[in-house]
């Protein structure tokens, strides 16, 4: 990681394979400002399933491992209460 | 005593006045049998995300119990013969959070933007920036 950054030059890592660079996305449940991950909040648990209903993978949304368990947790328990579909036709 | 957040979805053919004594009948049993209800929301007759009981539609509440676990035994099996009560769910948490939930303080500020709106349109769409 830290070879990537500084102007070291050798030949392996020059960013020849990232025309652009991508910038590292947060977890947007970490940090201190962030939002719990609550059952009952439909509104930010909906941006976590696709349109389908499924829960969307952390690697997509950028949610932090522990977090997505819990997400999962809420998401799963927002469907038993009829909150958030199982299916979308 | 531990902290439980219940919530529980009623009948939609029954007025919400009934569903104010239901929850005060409730209410009375949680108090009867050593507990302590700290909390007491109504959401409202909400869309249910599929059908429940042939049922598009259901009175939802949630009620902040602070009480001990047979407590919670005896109450859900009184909920479970109780024919208004379509689903419920008991969840313990930490601690409770005196806070109105997700559900009602998205609705207040929604009623707000309406009544804003009137006047002018603009900024209808802050949630959807952040997304990304």
């Amino acid at each position: 990681m830290s070879g990537k950054g500084a102007p070291k030059f050798n030949i392996a890592n020059i960013p020849a394979r990232r025309p652009f660079s991508r910038r590292r996305k947060v977890c947007p449940f970490s940090g201190d400002a962030a939002p719990k991950v609550d059952y009952k909040d439909v509104k930010t648990l909906q941006r976590y399933i696709s349109e389908k209903g499924k829960i969307v993978p952390a690697r997509i949304t950028a949610v932090s491992a522990k977090k997505q368990r819990e997400l999962a947790k809420a998401i799963k328990l927002a469907r038993e209460l009829a909150l958030l579909p199982f299916a979308v036709q | 005593m531990a902290f439980y957040e219940h919530v529980l979805i009623a009948r939609p053919e029954i007025s919400p006045q009934q569903v104010d004594t239901l929850i005060e009948g409730l209410t009375k049993t949680i108090t009867d049998l050593g507990g302590r209800v700290a909390k007491n929301e109504y959401w409202g007759l909400r869309n249910l995300t599929y059908r429940i009981r042939k049922n598009r539609k259901g009175h939802y509440a949630l009620l902040g119990l602070d009480c001990a676990a047979p407590v919670v035994h005896e109450f859900e099996r009184l909920l479970r013969i109780n024919e208004d009560v379509m689903r419920f769910k008991t969840i313990r948490v930490e601690a409770l959070d005196p806070e109105p939930s997700p559900i009602l303080a998205r609705r207040d500020r929604e009623e707000r933007r309406r009544a804003r709106r009137e006047g002018r349109d603009d900024d209808g769409n802050e949630i959807m920036g952040e997304e990304e």
